[in-house]
């Protein structure tokens, strides 16, 4: 891949904003993203499962699988995405298998968010780190 | 005029109440309105939006998909099926275009 001189701008200002401490700008749209599929409603940990490769070479396509038993509706975040939600899937009949297997742009190492809305109205959340070693652009 | 091409893998057949693996995938270039071309034009948001898959008229997964999906979405589900019928797969594309695909399990 080659770096254009927009995203060696962009990598640059990424990295100031980081170091001017302005890194929970990122953790807040992906948090509105999250708040506005829960409606605010309080996550519990565990309840689905999220699996995805410790270390993807490229982040244009990772693997990733969500298996919720049990859930109507999952949202997957992907935080340090220009855009951080990367899908929402929904499932009528909660008692299904319930999977879904897909791949997606990562723009750089960061901690996926799946949160699970289950039939009896919980929510519930995984996380998983990917590193990320070329980042997927345009996300 | 949709440029979506797509493959199916489904069953042709299956055992009552047997779980069976879906396997779709679409050609498209997931264009997310944000990255500038090698020309520097950013082509306008072309996505896939929005996937849908029923059997014999129930619904069997829904997704929304945003610019986080890699190019040529991939999608792989599970489904139980009791009775021999058809699925039906739509593709929404941005525009509001429609891809529909059909595929037929016997089973017994």
């Amino acid at each position: 891949m080659q770096l254009s001189r927009r995203k060696t701008l962009a990598l640059g200002l990424g990295g100031a904003a980081v170091a001017l401490g302005a890194a929970p700008a990122v953790a807040t749209a992906a948090e509105a993203t999250i708040e506005r599929f829960t409606n605010g409603t309080p996550r519990e940990p565990g309840g689905l499962a999220l699996g995805v490769p410790e270390i993807a070479e490229n982040g244009n396509a990772v693997p990733v699988e969500i298996v919720a038993p049990g859930a109507v509706a999952v949202l997957l975040v992907a935080p340090a995405n220009p855009v951080p939600e990367v899908l929402t899937v929904r499932f009528p009949d909660p008692d299904g298998p319930n999977r879904l297997s897909t791949r997606i742009r990562m723009a750089d190492t960061q901690t996926l968010v799946a949160v699970a809305e289950m039939a009896d109205g919980r929510f519930v959340e995984a996380t998983a780190r990917v590193h990320v070693t070329v980042g997927g652009c345009g996300a | 005029m949709s440029s979506l091409r797509t493959r199916l893998r489904v069953p042709s057949g299956a055992a009552p109440g047997e779980t069976v693996t879906i396997r779709t995938i679409a050609t498209h270039p997931m264009q997310s309105g944000l990255m500038p071309g090698p020309d520097g034009v950013t082509p306008p948001r072309n996505l896939v939006e929005r996937f849908h898959c029923s059997f014999n008229g129930r619904t069997l997964i829904e997704i929304d998909l945003g610019p986080g999906v890699s190019v040529d979405p991939y999608l792989e589900f599970d489904a139980v099926v009791h009775e021999s019928g058809e699925f039906v797969f739509t593709w929404v594309e941005t525009d509001g275009s429609r891809h529909i695909e059909t595929a037929a399990i016997t089973v017994g």
